[in-house]
């Protein structure tokens, strides 16, 4: 930069002590929002309580959200300890324990891609019961969605609900009353630790290959099972 | 120069141009941009809306793409740069924007190349900083190997934009600030060859670098700067905006490429041969033809995804007969000229700084070039040492092992000429000179763990791992970064008027170069010990070894930030006015005075030696300025 | 001191330091180097990796004893500015050091050639484990073990064509059986990095990749994705398992049974999959 031509006259060394002062605090100002505001943005985890052994999570698979920041995106939801619905996928369990999954899944079947994903392993005693049924295998056309947690070997396809289903759920959260299955299943849980979880199914509609937007995103259809 | 040229740099005359802030300048283009913008995605929205999947702007890539396209044209012309193709279509001549005095011409496109220079510096160095804040993220998210601390797809997003923002913008950083300030300096000329174009391909920086930082806002984009499809296909709206982005920056690599040849082959004064060329200048020839053939490959991909991920074309998806190999192949044909884009600018200023400081001339002047030719010429034949694990023809395999090794021979012509010239001189260790020092280290180092990638089976494990980010660190940062700091120390005096402090520049040197190599060098270790490259949680036992690497690199980010410190406050507070020519250097930028005038010399100029000639009593003086009518091998 | 006596003491120096070097590097790096000896292509890697270090250390120490020495030695002395000599070039060295910089190179380049397309009867593996491709040129003789390893965001899962195409959610090895690898993705690019094995071959959709390897050793082997695939690519991280001959025949025959429902709805065991869901899924 050249100096400041003499004709305009030149600005004050306090101005210019200010001026970059002031121009620092901006420039932090900005990193500080970028890593507080975007960086850190992990949904917040949520305890589950532990009653005679076992741990129940209850969680819900919808369709469509409902509510902003995406009303159109697929998700998990979860019950915490006072019985509300919680939109997060940071679930806390205790470690070497026995946990019991309900899903109640609202969403339609968008079909597994890889087929293998349709016999549910690592949980406990190899079934999955689906509306009160015991289930070796589900049709890999019918899964709406996966619950997998590819660290435990624990992987359990979800079945979709027809597409011609009356009452069919479209905003969170879903009632009982609306269509879904139940799907219930068992696994053990380890050392303490943060475990992540997926679902297979390319189930997310509107991007190539149904695997962009929530399929990626934590807190959406991806989560971690802090064990602790 | 043709009549119907309008001189570039001769100044409107009063009166002429409008004044204050109703002119064409960095004001109206922004607001150009956010106008042009918003009609974009309008036109895209009222496309799109009818049908079910472009509904919601979460999936609308048109209405974006078409916001970028539209927001660059309403950039581009606030700025004034469409002033003269418009006026031309219309066959009236056209009128120049008024140039500002002051810091006002930073904020105008302005056809001089020396605040082109000044402009690339602070330009380059806003989104060097952000790339080294999200450095430092990636750091702090690797101190713990299996809890996340931030969120994963967050992180992925962090990952590409410190790739995107390093590789797309700081490509330029030698070529930008000092390519273009010295270039026609050295070779004695008054400008550059197409001003106009300079001040386009300048602008078109800053624009880029501010979409790749709002993808955040668009879900970011989770492929790195490789982009690799079906990822790039899958992803969200981000993705978009970094091959706009990156294919901004490559049209401005090719008009900056072009300027720079037309430049250096038609613009040189009298007595301004081949041979008393100084080596920078050829540095700056030879990427600028890597600049030009390199970035077409690029544009075509772009274009191709984005066809892919906007109106289902098949070219990268093997599912509807189309193979993601092309991606890999037309990315790295680019991909290889480029790291040595970001190699070749750093020896050049090395080898400009090293006989200055050494006060003896350059040894080997014409090997030095041959290396420069040679790797420019090789690098179009190793691109696919990228790929040797990707499943490729593995007939293939020994072909391009052979050319990757072989390209370390002309590299290896540096080094030999370096440590020559450096032999029985008599060495004065300035701050440039030590900077320029480190690079040898820095470069041998990366040059020697790049022999380990060109070999296959020995590649087979380091593909993809930690090994190559140490390897690729070193020569980059090592290497370029480096450079570039010697440069900056070197010839902000002539640049800016203006002496960096001495004492601060050799603590931002000792810390630069510890903390550097203390980063960078275990993760070589880390990469043969299985870490994969992108990833966020690793094996435990690699845990110490990553909480040192953190650490330093923090470390090093301070020291970062001790040069910026200096920076800044040498220029804006404490201005201690500089010499004309504080480091009693020969070549021709160094006779000029501080300020260097508009028209950068005051008449003709002949040129009667080169630019090394120290130690040589009999040798002339480097130019000579006279009125005398010289049949011109130049301007 | 003249220039000549300058060249002799540095290069002096410079065989001392490059001994000394060489010597650390044979002895206390080399047992360690990686990848190790798990399998036979990770202990041709470990070869060649070996060879590279004895190398490259004494050109690397060539050029910074070179470096150092100028450093120290030719300063500049206190009082006025002094020039130094107008050398500008020597012909000889140029034309030695072009030559023998080459020549280190080439042969660089023919060592790396032969470990990579080893005979097939050598004792080492051939193709060093990297992926070659649907058709390899370095084939291991014999009868291998096929092993298709299906890369999906993200989880690996295998194949195992000659045991009725079962798949497996986990990789186990028989030990000393040469195993063939065919890589494949149903999605996105990923890549199977086995590391104690020495084998990294990139999963690319609608191509197949082979790679070939013997594991010498029961024990576990880390495997990890070594191309960015997405959200989850840092976490697809599982363990494989060498297992004895029996151990191996045993767990095969597990996993038939274990997953025979799975396998029903399997597609026939094929080089590529082109999964029907690719659209714009919902």
């Amino acid at each position: 930069m050249q100096p400041p031509n003499p004709r305009e006259g030149s600005i004050s060394r306090s101005a210019r002590i200010l001026c970059t002062l002031g121009g620092t605090l901006v420039v932090a100002a900005l990193v500080g929002w970028y890593v507080v505001g975007y960086a850190i943005s992990l949904p917040p985890t949520v305890p589950q309580a532990r009653a005679a052994g076992v741990t129940n999570i209850t969680v819900q698979t919808v369709a469509s959200y409902g509510h902003q920041p995406h009303p159109d995106w697929v998700s998990y939801l979860v019950k915490n300890t006072q019985g509300q619905w919680v939109h997060s996928t940071i679930w806390q369990v205790p470690a070497h324990s026995i946990v019991r999954l309900t899903v109640y899944q609202y969403d339609g079947n968008s079909g597994l891609r890889n087929p293998f994903l349709g016999q549910p392993r690592g949980i406990v005693g190899g079934t999955m019961t689906v509306n009160g049924k015991p289930y070796h295998v589900l049709n890999p056309d019918d899964a709406s969605h996966t619950f997998t947690i590819p660290d435990y070997g624990v992987s359990v396809p979800l079945k979709g609900v027809a597409d011609d289903a009356p009452n069919q759920c479209a905003v969170t959260p879903c009632t009982m009353q609306q269509a879904h299955n139940t799907i219930v299943f068992e696994f053990r849980t380890g050392k303490p630790g943060w475990h992540r979880w997926q679902c297979f199914v390319p189930c997310a509609a509107g991007w190539l290959y149904g695997f962009g937007g929530p399929m990626q995103t934590v807190g959406w259809m991806d989560g971690f099972l802090k064990v602790v | 120069m043709s009549a119907m040229e309008t001189p570039a740099t001769a100044p409107a005359p009063a009166g002429t141009g409008r004044s204050g802030l109703l002119t064409f300048n960095l004001l109206w283009g922004l607001v150009g941009l956010v106008a042009g913008y918003a009609i974009g995605l309008w036109i895209g929205h009222r496309m799109g809306s009818r049908f079910d999947w472009t509904a919601d702007i979460d999936y609308n890539d048109i209405a974006v793409l078409l916001g970028y396209a539209l927001g660059t044209l309403g950039y581009l012309g606030g700025l004034g740069l469409l002033n003269h193709p418009i006026a031309r279509l219309f066959g009236r001549s056209a009128r120049d924007v008024a140039p500002r005095t002051g810091w006002a011409r930073y904020a105008q496109a302005s056809t001089d190349h020396k605040v082109i220079g000044n402009q690339y510096l602070i330009g380059i160095g806003v989104f060097f900083f952000i790339g080294g804040v999200n450095a430092m993220l990636i750091r702090t998210e690797l101190l713990r190997p299996a809890t996340p601390t931030f969120s994963p797809g967050q992180y992925l997003t962090i990952v590409g934009l410190h790739g995107s923002m390093m590789i797309m913008m700081v490509s330029s950083i030698i070529l930008g600030p000092f390519g273009h300030y010295f270039v026609p300096l050295m070779i004695g000329s008054k400008r550059m060859a197409f001003p106009r174009l300079e001040a386009l391909s300048f602008w078109i920086l800053p624009l880029s670098g501010l979409i790749l930082t709002t993808t955040i806002a668009y879900g970011g984009f989770p492929t790195g700067w490789t982009g690799y499809p079906t990822l790039a296909s899958q992803a969200d709206i981000g993705m978009d905006g970094y091959l706009f982005s990156f294919a901004l920056v490559g049209v401005g690599m090719i008009l900056n490429a072009l300027n720079m040849l037309v430049t250096v082959f038609n613009h040189r004064a009298p007595g301004m041969t081949w041979a008393r060329l100084p080596i920078f200048v050829w540095s700056m020839l030879t990427t600028s033809v890597l600049m030009l053939l390199g970035p077409p490959m690029l544009l075509a991909a772009a274009f191709m995804e984005v066809l892919d991920r906007t109106s289902g074309t098949a070219f990268f998806s093997s599912s509807t007969g189309g193979s993601p190999f092309l991606w890999e192949n037309l990315f790295w044909f680019f991909g290889h000229p480029e790291v040595y884009i970001l190699a070749l600018p750093g020896f050049g200023i090395v080898l400009e700084i090293l006989p200055v400081f050494a006060r003896k001339p350059l040894w080997g002047y014409r090997l030095a070039v041959s290396g420069m030719l040679g790797v420019t010429l090789l690098s179009f034949m190793v691109w696919q040492h990228h790929l040797f694990v990707s499943g490729i023809n593995s007939s293939l395999r020994p072909f391009y092992m052979l050319t990757t090794e072989l390209i370390s021979v002309p590299t290896g012509f540096i080094f030999l000429v370096g440590i020559a010239t450096l032999w029985r001189a008599r060495i004065r260790y300035t701050v440039p000179m030590l900077f320029a020092l480190a690079f040898f280290v820095n470069f041998l180092i990366g040059g020697l763990s790049g022999v380990y990638l060109s070999d296959v089976p020995s590649d087979v494990t380091l593909h993809g791992s930690f090994f190559v980010m140490a390897h690729f660190h070193y020569t980059i940062m090592g290497g370029l970064v480096f450079a570039f700091f010697a440069g900056i120390y070197y010839w902000l005096p002539k640049m800016a008027g203006v002496e960096l402090n001495e004492t601060l520049g050799k603590i931002h040197f000792w810390t630069a170069f510890i903390f550097f190599n203390s980063t960078f060098l275990p993760l070589f270790a880390v990469g043969m010990m299985g870490m994969p490259r992108r990833t966020a949680t690793y094996a435990p036992h690699l845990q110490f070894l990553n909480d040192w690497v953190s650490v330093s690199a923090f470390l090093l980010g301070g020291s970062m930030l001790v040069f910026l410190g200096n920076f800044v406050w040498s220029l804006v507070v404490s201005r201690v006015p500089a010499p004309a020519n504080p480091w009693m250097a020969r070549s021709l930028e160094w006779q000029l005075p501080t300020p260097v005038p508009v028209g950068n010399f005051d008449g003709p100029v002949r040129i009667l030696a080169g630019p090394y000639e120290y130690g040589d009593p009999t040798a002339p003086p480097v130019m000579e300025l006279g009125h005398a009518v010289v049949p011109s091998a130049g301007d | 001191m003249d220039d000549r006596a300058h060249l002799v003491r540095a290069a002096a120096i410079w065989v001392a330091l490059a001994i000394v070097a060489d010597l650390i590097v044979g002895f206390l790096v080399a047992p360690h180097m990686p990848p190790g000896n798990f399998s036979n292509t990770a202990s041709d890697q470990t070869h060649i990796n070996n060879v590279l270090a004895l190398i490259m250390t004494p050109i690397g120490v060539g050029v910074i004893t070179f470096l150092v020495y100028a450093l120290v030695r030719f300063r500049q002395p206190p009082g006025p500015l002094q020039d130094g000599p107008p050398v500008r070039g020597h012909r000889n060295l140029q034309v030695g050091w072009v030559g023998v910089t080459a020549s280190i190179v080439i042969v660089l380049a023919v060592l790396g050639t032969i470990e990579l397309v080893q005979a097939p009867d050598s004792s080492a593996g051939a193709g060093a484990g990297g992926g070659q491709g649907p058709s390899p040129i370095s084939r291991p003789s014999g009868n291998p073990l096929v092993v298709q390893v299906i890369a999906q965001q993200w989880q690996f899962t295998y194949r195992f064509p000659q045991y009725g195409g079962v798949e497996t959610f986990s990789l186990a090895l028989p030990v000393g059986r040469t195993v063939e690898f065919n890589v494949t993705s149903i999605d996105v690019i990923h890549s199977f990095w086995a590391y104690q094995l020495g084998v990294k071959a990139d999963a690319v959709p609608g191509a197949n990749n082979i790679a070939y390897t013997t594991p010498k050793k029961v024990g576990l082997f880390q495997i990890r994705c070594a191309e960015l695939c997405g959200l989850w690519h840092g976490w697809m991280a599982a363990k494989g398992h060498v297992l004895s001959r029996a151990g191996w025949a045993r767990w095969i025959a597990h996993e038939r049974i274990a997953n025979a429902p799975a396998t029903h709805y399997l597609p026939p065991y094929a080089k590529v999959y082109y999964p029907a869901p690719l659209e714009r899924g919902g």
